[in-house]
C-alpha cells in the first residue's frame, strides 16, 4: 500500500508540491488530473525517487517502508515503476538488452538468480506480441528513432517484464493516435490484479475510457482539490478545470 | 640486467624522448635507471602451465584467453579456439597450438626463435615498417629489444585460428620492450589478439613496444588490442608509462590492415596505430575504445597515410573520460600526390563523465590530390541526468548505469572485436569505470 502524507517537494528551490494526501491500495487505479503547471509530473518523479527533487516535508511509504531515503533503483527493487511522458533514448544499447539489464538488475537487488537467457527469450516474445512490439524494435537501440507510439509501447513492455507492484503512468496517451492508445490500454489492462496499484496521470479523460479508474483526483497549484468517481471525469472534461484552478486561487 | 644506452642511435638523442606533440605530463625518465631484460624468475621457464604464476592465470581467465590447450582442446568449439603466446617481462614463456598452425603453414612463435629459424623472413621485414630511427621509444625498442611475437602467413592462407599474444610486465623496475612482426603474404588472412596487463607497482615503468604489419597483395591484417596495464592508484601513484609505436603497411594491392583497440590502462598512453596505404586499392581501419580514469592521461589516435590510388581509410574513435583524466584524440589523414580519389571517413565522438576530466580532439588531415575525399565528425556528450534517472528507476544501480550508456556508447567498436573477446572488453570497460560517479 503507497501511502502520501502531507507531501511538500521543491525543485530547484520553487516549492510544486504543496502538502499532498494520497492512500492506493493494492488492486486499486487512481487518476490523477490536473491543469498544466499543477505538479502531476513531479508528483510522478517525486514518487520514482529523482535526484533534485527535494521532500522538505510530510512522507511516503510503501508497505510501510519510509521510501524518503531510498534511491530510484532500490524503489524499483520494491516494486516501483515508472512509465515516462518522454522516455529516454540509450543510444547504442539494444531494447533487448536494455530489458535483460534491467530485469536482471532487481533481481539482483532482490537477492534472486539471474534470469537465464532462454527463460528471458521466451518472456519477452510473449509480452511484446500482445503489445505488438516487432522483433526489429527489440534490436534497436533503445527508444532512438522510436515514434511516439513505439515509445509508449516500449514502456509498456517494460513494465509487463519487470512485473512492478506500483505503477505510475505519466501522461502515457499523450503522443498516442487512437490505436495506439487501445494497444497500450489493453497492455495497462491486462497488468490490472489485486496486488498491483496503479496511479494513472492525465490531462485527457479520453484514457480513462480505456483505463477505468477506482478514483479520480484533481490535482492544482500542488495540492488534490477534490477527489471523486469515474464520474469526476467526464465532468472535468465537459466543465473544465476552471471551477478547481479558481477555487484555489480564491 | 642494467644496459648502457651508448649503443646505436640512442646515445645521438639527448632529451628523454618526450612527444613534444602530445598533451601528456610526467616527470624525466632517467633510463639509466631502467632494466632492459628480466628473465621470469625460473630462469627455464615454465615447463608447463602448472608452473605458472596463478595470479597470471587467473588474468588470463579475466580476459577471457585460455591458455591450456587441454582446456581448449575439451571445451571450447574449433572454430573459436585461440592459439597465445605470452610474453612475461622481456621472455616469452608459451606458444600454443604451434604444430596446428604449422600444419596449414602458419609460423607463429618467439620472435627470438623466428630469427634463429627464418632469418631470411625477419631479415626482410623487421625495421621494413617502423624504421630505427623512427621514434625515441622505436630506437630505444630496436636496440634494447629481447623478444616478441612473430607470425608469417603464406600465400593463399587463412589463419585457422586467431592469434594470441599475452604481455605481462611481471618484475619491479622492469620495462618492456617487446617487438611484433606480422607478414600477411598474398591473399591470406589473419586475425590477431593482444592482451596486456600488469601488476600493481608503486613506480612507474615503461612499456615501449614496436608492432610492425606487412600485407601484401590481397592480403588481410586484422589487430586487435585490449590493454589493461597497471593505470596507477586513485592518487596517480605508479602506473606503467604505455609508450608504444604501431603501424601497419598495406604493401601491395587490395591489402587491408584493421585496428581495434580497447585502451583501459596505463597510467600514461601515447600510440598511434597506423596505416600506410602504399598499395592501390588498399584499405585501412582504426576503431578505438579509450577510457581514462583517475589521473590517467591518454594521447592516442591514428595516422592514415594515403599513398596509393583508390585507397579508403576509416576511423572510428570513443574516447571516455571520467575523474581527472585527460584524453586525446590526435589523429592524421593524409593524401599522396598520386593519391587520386582517396577516401577517408573520421568519426569521434567523446563522452565526459563528472565535471574534472577532458576530453580534446585535435585532427590533421593533408590533401595534396584535389580527388581526395576526407569527411571528420565529432561529438563531445556526457552522460546526461536524465538517462541516469531512467536506468535508475529501471533498477539499475549507479554503476551499472553508468557501464550500460558507456557500453552503448562504445557499440560500433565493441562490433569490430572477435566475437569471444567482445563479452570480455565490456566487463572491462564496466570494470575500469568503477569509482567514476558518485
Amino acid at each position: 500500500m503507497l501511502e502520501i502524507k502531507n507531501l511538500h517537494a521543491e525543485v530547484d528551490g520553487n516549492k510544486i508540491l504543496r502538502g499532498i494526501d494520497l492512500t492506493v491500495r493494492p488492486g486499486e487505479v487512481h487518476a490523477i488530473m490536473g491543469p498544466n503547471g499543477s505538479g502531476k509530473s513531479t508528483l510522478s518523479y517525486v514518487l520514482a525517487g529523482k535526484e533534485d527533487y527535494e521532500i522538505t516535508e510530510g512522507s511516503i511509504s510503501y508497505n510501510g517502508v519510509d521510501w524518503s531515503e531510498l534511491g530510484a533503483d532500490e524503489r524499483a527493487a520494491a516494486g516501483m515503476f515508472l512509465a515516462f511522458q518522454y522516455p529516454i533514448e540509450i543510444p547504442g544499447v539494444a531494447t533487448m538488452t536494455f530489458l535483460k539489464t534491467a530485469l536482471n538488475a532487481q533481481r539482483k537487488a532482490r537477492g534472486e538468480d539471474e534470469i537465464s537467457t532462454p527463460d528471458f527469450m521466451k518472456l519477452v516474445r510473449e509480452k511484446s506480441k500482445e503489445l505488438k512490439v516487432t522483433p526489429d524494435m527489440l534490436k534497436r537501440p533503445l527508444n532512438v528513432g522510436f515514434s511516439g507510439g513505439e515509445k509508449k509501447r516500449a514502456e509498456i513492455l517494460q513494465m509487463s517484464l519487470l512485473e512492478p507492484t506500483l505503477c505510475v503512468l505519466d501522461e502515457t496517451d499523450s503522443g498516442l493516435d487512437i490505436d495506439a492508445l487501445r494497444i497500450v490500454s489493453e497492455g495497462v489492462n491486462q497488468l490490472r490484479s489485486p496486488e498491483r496499484s496503479m496511479i494513472v496521470i492525465t490531462h485527457y479523460q479520453r484514457l480513462l475510457d480505456h483505463i477505468v479508474p477506482d478514483v479520480v483526483h484533481v490535482l492544482s497549484k500542488g495540492k488534490i482539490v477534490k477527489t471523486g468517481g469515474k464520474e469526476l471525469a467526464l465532468e472535468l472534461e465537459k466543465n473544465g478545470y476552471a471551477d478547481y484552478v479558481d477555487e484555489e486561487a480564491a | 640486467m642494467d644496459a648502457k644506452l651508448a649503443s646505436g642511435g640512442i646515445s645521438s638523442l639527448e632529451n628523454d624522448g618526450r612527444a613534444t606533440w602530445a598533451r601528456v605530463e610526467y616527470p624525466k625518465i632517467d633510463f639509466e635507471d631502467l632494466h632492459y631484460y628480466a628473465a621470469p624468475k625460473n630462469t627455464e621457464g615454465p615447463k608447463s602451465l602448472d608452473e605458472v604464476d596463478p595470479e597470471l592465470l587467473e588474468t588470463y581467465k579475466k580476459l577471457g584467453i585460455p591458455l591450456s590447450e587441454q582446456e581448449i582442446l575439451a571445451g571450447v568449439a574449433p572454430e573459436n579456439r585461440v592459439a597465445v603466446d605470452a610474453v612475461f617481462d622481456s621472455v616469452s614463456v608459451a606458444t600454443t597450438f604451434k604444430e596446428e598452425l604449422a600444419k596449414a603453414g602458419v609460423i607463429f612463435c618467439p620472435i627470438s626463435e623466428a630469427v634463429r629459424e627464418h632469418p631470411e623472413l625477419v631479415q626482410k621485414y623487421l625495421g621494413s615498417v617502423v624504421p630505427v630511427s623512427d621514434n625515441f621509444y622505436a630506437t630505444l625498442n630496436s636496440a634494447v629489444f629481447s623478444d616478441g611475437s612473430f607470425v608469417y602467413v603464406p600465400p593463399g592462407v587463412r589463419c585457422p585460428m586467431e592469434l594470441s599474444t599475452y604481455f605481462r610486465i611481471n618484475e619491479k623496475n622492469t620495462g618492456q620492450f617487446e617487438r611484433t612482426l606480422i607478414i600477411a603474404d598474398k591473399g591470406s588472412y589473419v586475425s590477431y589478439l593482444e592482451g596486456c596487463t600488469a601488476p600493481q607497482r608503486d613506480e612507474n615503468q615503461l612499456h615501449a613496444a614496436v608492432v610492425e604489419l606487412v600485407a601484401l597483395e590481397d592480403a588481410e591484417i586484422k589487430y586487435s588490442t585490449v590493454q589493461n596495464w597497471y593505470p596507477g592508484d586513485s592518487e596517480g601513484k605508479g602506473g606503467i608509462y604505455n609508450f608504444v609505436t604501431k603501424r601497419g603497411d598495406c604493401r601491395e594491392k587490395n591489402s587491408k590492415i584493421s585496428w581495434t583497440q580497447v585502451e583501459t590502462g596505463s597510467a600514461i598512453t601515447w600510440k598511434y596505430p597506423s596505416c600506410i596505404l602504399r598499395g592501390d586499392n588498399s584499405q585501412g581501419e582504426f576503431y578505438s575504445i579509450a577510457i581514462s580514469n583517475g589521473h590517467q592521461q591518454i594521447d592516442s589516435g591514428t595516422k592514415m597515410i594515403h599513398l596509393g590510388k583508390n585507397t579508403a581509410s576509416r576511423i572510428i574513435s570513443k574516447g571516455i573520460s571520467a575523474g581527472v583524466s585527460q584524453n586525446t584524440y590526435r589523429g592524421q589523414v593524409s593524401a599522396h600526390r598520386k593519391a587520386s580519389n582517396a577516401r577517408n571517413f573520421t568519426q569521434c565522438d567523446s563522452l565526459l563523465i563528472g565535471d574534472k576530466c577532458g576530453a580534446h580532439t585535435v585532427p590533421y588531415i593533408e590533401s595534396k590530390n584535389s580527388s581526395a575525399v576526407f569527411e571528420h565528425e565529432a561529438t563531445t556528450s556526457k552522460i546526461s541526468d536524465d538517462q541516469m534517472f531512467y536506468c535508475q528507476a529501471r533498477g539499475l544501480d549507479e554503476e551499472e548505469a553508468v557501464a550500460l550508456i558507456v557500453n552503448g556508447f562504445v557499440r560500433d567498436v565493441i562490433q569490430q572485436l572477435p566475437m569471444e573477446f567482445a563479452v570480455e572488453a565490456q566487463k572491462l570497460i564496466s570494470i575500469s569505470l568503477e569509482g567514476s560517479v558518485g
